[in-house]
């Protein structure tokens, strides 16, 4: 069985108080409750605040792309069925740099937990707005205010029925150690949104802001009822629901292929007689 | 009285099924034993646009296109008006008895009369091969073969439609001088570069393929898709170009060899991929199938004109290597070979190719697969079960290739980071460490570099002329070389199959030497010859070069020549 201590302590780079701390805090939890040991899990990441995760605990790691993330973990998944895949990143990282990987993945139900780290602005690069920022938002980067819709990743994500939606929030690591233990369970791909107060690059959506604002979903609310997920994924303003939005039944995406049924690609071999036949047919 | 070699034009509207009749003759061609060598010419419609499909057989070895034409086979009135001018002495010309062929010897065939108008293409195919002296029998049974599984019904109107041309052939005997017999019935396949690239890399043990369509790139993709059950292979259309190569970066690091095949656009969207295996060290080959530029360009013509931004695209520096195949042969064992120099050096390979060579049918003889083996990811250390917690994805070597652990597969945690990083992957900002991981991947270079595949030669060794190319060109170049030294002049080819890393001492010294050095290249600036300069010193300064969408071919060479 893995022990926290099994995942390492390591310095970060994130300013104090930045909610990035019990994020990584609630993910160490929910491997350790999941009796996953790091050789078993892969955290794949893009570029941004968020996406330096996976330097912070041990595990495997691939650590590419600003907006890449995804992609990545989609051809580690089709390559490894046997990974645990964790896509950590920010939501400039998921959504705006990778949103077309983010329908895509929406669309495939890739067999990946996605954490989405949303702190609605842009961290490493000091505070553009992002695409979840809100309508209005003043950036250097943008002096009139935000002037575009906020990106609605939940909405997307109960669109298209992927397997698991829900949202944490960093000021409570345990609630979300218990949905990203979910997740790490879901055939399919599971989506967390987890907001993420930056205490440097974002004086609006504060950790008092989302705390004043924050509910959790009600026990009654049916996880399987798409209307009812649907109507809660629009919700977020003056109240932001926490928790399970959607429970899908989609198939996972790489159970298209059996050959997967074999295990990692790594360990199969190259069929030279079937190679042969096949180069037969060309005449 | 019979010909050696014949050039085959079939010309038509888009949608008027010209690729049946011309891929249906060159299946019979090939299974009575000729030697061909097919070039497709397509307008980027799926319907009207004018369409050629060429073929030039052979009873003797060939390896390129030829300009001419011995026998016209015309769907339509335009292809009549087009090509009735490149129409060699003693040609024929088959078409509908509606049509109009000026002063060309015109064997006009009542289409109608023989068939229904689904037919029309399986008459004109029995027209010709009749007037080329092929067996009926043979037809019918390249082109039973041809058509694959139908209905019995659709089959035997087929097989009607056939004897009914034959018959009218018989009946109103032409002027045609028919092809000799070709010498023995050898065992070849039929099949076009893309097909044999997808071959190869299969052999070489490929996993994963992620592509997103581009012409004329697609068929790498749907051959492997076509045979990707059989193979274990999982393929998958990616939302773009961007998403098809960081897909193939994730499953290489996880130990599943990987293609992408693409044009110069796809390409271009790859770059920063292509940067990551750079920095990741992970394994991929890169299919790059030319087509004109800029942007859009010509979508279904050629060119090679991508020489230059293969080798630099991606930012920073890295090693890599660049293979250009100059056959359909060298597709196979080139795709097969850059699959294996990928995984072998842990860097980016790319595979230049271009239209005409992705499109051209040839009959080559069937691969030998004995002796072959697939990759195997992470080489003896795969899985890395013994590493443990201390393995270092990026330790220092002498060579600068580490040990490559799979993640998943042992108890190594593989840390793999497009930061810059120290020995066991993670993200550093040290500058002593930053500059020991740049020169240890790039002593990589090193390696690759023992590897290069030599420049093919022709032609004596001492040569008053030396014609150079690289990738699709090599038949051009090789037959026009061929060409010069029948009129009794010193010509040798140097082909370049290897446009990266380049060896000077597998060259430089027979190139100084030669009375003339002659670049030939399907571009506009004379790429490789500026390649070749900056590497050597040696200026090239004759150069032929075609950038109008066509393919090089040695009429094209002579001319460009004066001789
Ligand atoms: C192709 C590319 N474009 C831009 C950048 C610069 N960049 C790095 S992170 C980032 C945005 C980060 O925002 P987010 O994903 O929300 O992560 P956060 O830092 O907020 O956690 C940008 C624009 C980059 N690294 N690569
Ligand atoms: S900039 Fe914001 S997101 Fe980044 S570490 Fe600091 S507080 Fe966290
Ligand atoms: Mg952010």
């Amino acid at each position: 069985m893995a022990s926290l201590e099994d995942y390492g302590e390591f310095e970060t780079a994130w300013c104090p108080g930045c909610g990035n701390f019990s994020i990584i805090k609630a993910l160490k939890q929910a491997l350790v409750k999941s009796g996953l040991a790091p050789h078993q899990v892969l955290l794949v990441s893009g570029i941004g605040q968020a996406a330096k995760m996976p330097h912070y605990l041990r595990c495997n790691c691939f650590n590419g792309l600003h907006g890449r993330a995804l992609p990545a973990a989609t051809g580690a998944r089709l390559a490894n069925p046997e990974l645990k895949i964790i896509v950590e990143s920010g939501d400039g990282c998921s959504y705006g740099e990778g949103g077309n990987h983010f329908l895509a993945g929406l669309r495939r139900n890739i067999d990946v937990t996605m954490l989405v780290h949303d702190n609605q602005v842009y961290g490493l690069t000091k505070g553009q707005a992002s695409p979840t920022s809100g309508e209005g938002f003043v950036t250097k980067a943008q002096p009139q205010g935000a002037y575009s819709k906020p990106f609605n990743p939940l909405a997307a994500a109960v669109g298209q029925r992927i397997s698991f939606v829900a949202r944490g929030f960093a000021a409570e690591a345990d609630h979300l150690a218990g949905l990203i233990a979910e997740a790490l369970t879901v055939r399919g791909l599971a989506l967390i949104d987890i907001l993420q107060p930056c205490v440097s690059f974002n004086k609006v959506n504060t950790f008092a802001w989302y705390k004043e604002r924050v509910y959790h979903i009600d026990p009654a609310h049916d996880a399987s009822d798409w209307q009812a997920a649907m109507k809660l994924a629009q919700e977020f303003g003056e109240r932001i629901p926490l928790g399970v939005f959607w429970r899908g039944g989609r198939m996972a995406f790489s159970d298209h292929f059996p050959v997967l049924q074999a295990g990692p690609l790594a360990r199969q071999g190259t069929d030279y007689a079937a190679l042969n036949e096949i180069m037969r047919k060309f005449v | 009285m019979s010909r050696d070699e014949i050039n085959i034009l079939i010309g038509g509207e888009a949608g008027q099924g010209l690729a049946t009749v011309g891929q249906g003759l060159a299946t019979v061609l090939v299974r009575t034993g000729y030697h061909l060598v097919v070039t497709q010419d397509y307008q980027s419609r799926i319907r009207g646009g004018h369409n050629t499909f060429a073929l030039r057989a052979s009873v003797k070895p060939i390896q390129a296109p030829r300009e001419g034409v011995d026998l016209l086979v015309a769907l339509n009135q335009e292809t009549l008006t087009l090509h009735e001018k490149e129409l060699n002495p003693g040609a024929g010309v088959v078409a509908d008895a509606g049509l109009t062929c000026g002063l060309a010897p015109c064997y006009n065939v009542p289409y109608a009369q023989l068939s229904g108008p689904r037919y029309l293409n399986t008459v004109a195919l029995g027209v010709s091969s009749s007037l080329l002296g092929l067996d009926r029998e043979a037809v019918a049974d390249g082109l039973a073969k041809f058509l694959g599984k139908l209905s019995p019904e659709m089959a035997a109107k087929n097989q009607e439609a056939l004897a009914a041309a034959y018959a009218h052939a018989a009946a109103n005997p032409a002027p045609f001088t028919p092809l000799a017999p070709p010498a023995a019935a050898a065992d070849r396949l039929l099949m076009t570069g893309n097909e044999a690239i997808a071959l190869g890399a299969l052999a070489a043990g490929l996993k994963l393929l992620a592509f997103y369509p581009m012409t004329p790139a697609t068929s790498v993709a749907l051959t492997v898709i076509a045979h990707a059950r059989e193979m274990g292979v999982v393929t998958e259309q990616a939302e773009d170009e961007i998403s098809a190569i960081n897909m193939a970066l994730g499953a290489a690091y996880a130990g599943a060899p990987a293609l992408v095949p693409t044009s110069g656009g796809g390409f271009a969207l790859m770059v920063e991929g292509i940067s990551l295996a750079g920095m990741t060290e992970t394994p991929v080959v890169i299919v790059l199938a030319q087509r004109p530029g800029p942007a859009t360009g010509l979508p279904t013509r050629t060119e090679q004109g991508d020489l230059e931004f293969a080798l630099h695209a991606g930012h920073g520096e890295f090693p890599r290597a660049l293979l250009a195949p100059g056959s359909v042969e060298d597709c196979f064992h080139l795709a097969y070979h850059a699959m294996h120099l990928a995984e072998k050096h842990q860097s980016p390979v790319i595979l230049l190719t271009d239209q005409f060579l992705a499109d051209s049918y040839r009959a080559v003889a069937p691969f030998d697969l004995s002796g072959l083996a697939p990759v195997k990811a992470g080489g003896a250390e795969a899985g890395g079960a013994e590493a443990g917690g201390d393995y270092e994805r990026y330790a220092i070597t002498s060579k600068g290739i580490s040990p490559r652990a799979l993640p998943g597969l042992g108890r190594a945690l593989v840390v793999s980071d497009s930061d810059e990083h120290t020995a066991d992957g993670h993200i550093t900002e040290d500058l002593s460490a930053r500059a020991a991981m740049v020169d240890k991947r790039l002593r990589k270079l090193a390696g690759l570099t023992a590897e290069v595949l030599a420049p093919i030669w022709e032609g004596p060794e001492e040569a008053g002329t030396i014609l150079v190319g690289w990738g699709s060109t090599r038949g051009a170049v090789s037959e026009a070389a061929g060409a010069l030294r029948a009129q009794g002049r010193s010509v040798a080819a140097c082909h370049f199959r290897q446009p990266w890393p380049l060896r000077p001492d597998q060259f430089l010294s027979r190139l100084a030497r030669a009375g003339q050095v002659v670049m030939v290249e399907g571009n506009a600036t004379g790429q490789m010859a500026r390649l070749i300069r900056s590497e050597t010193g040696l200026h090239i300064s004759r150069q032929v070069l075609r950038y109008d969408g066509l393919p090089i071919t040695p009429e094209f060479i002579l001319r460009a020549l004066g001789a």
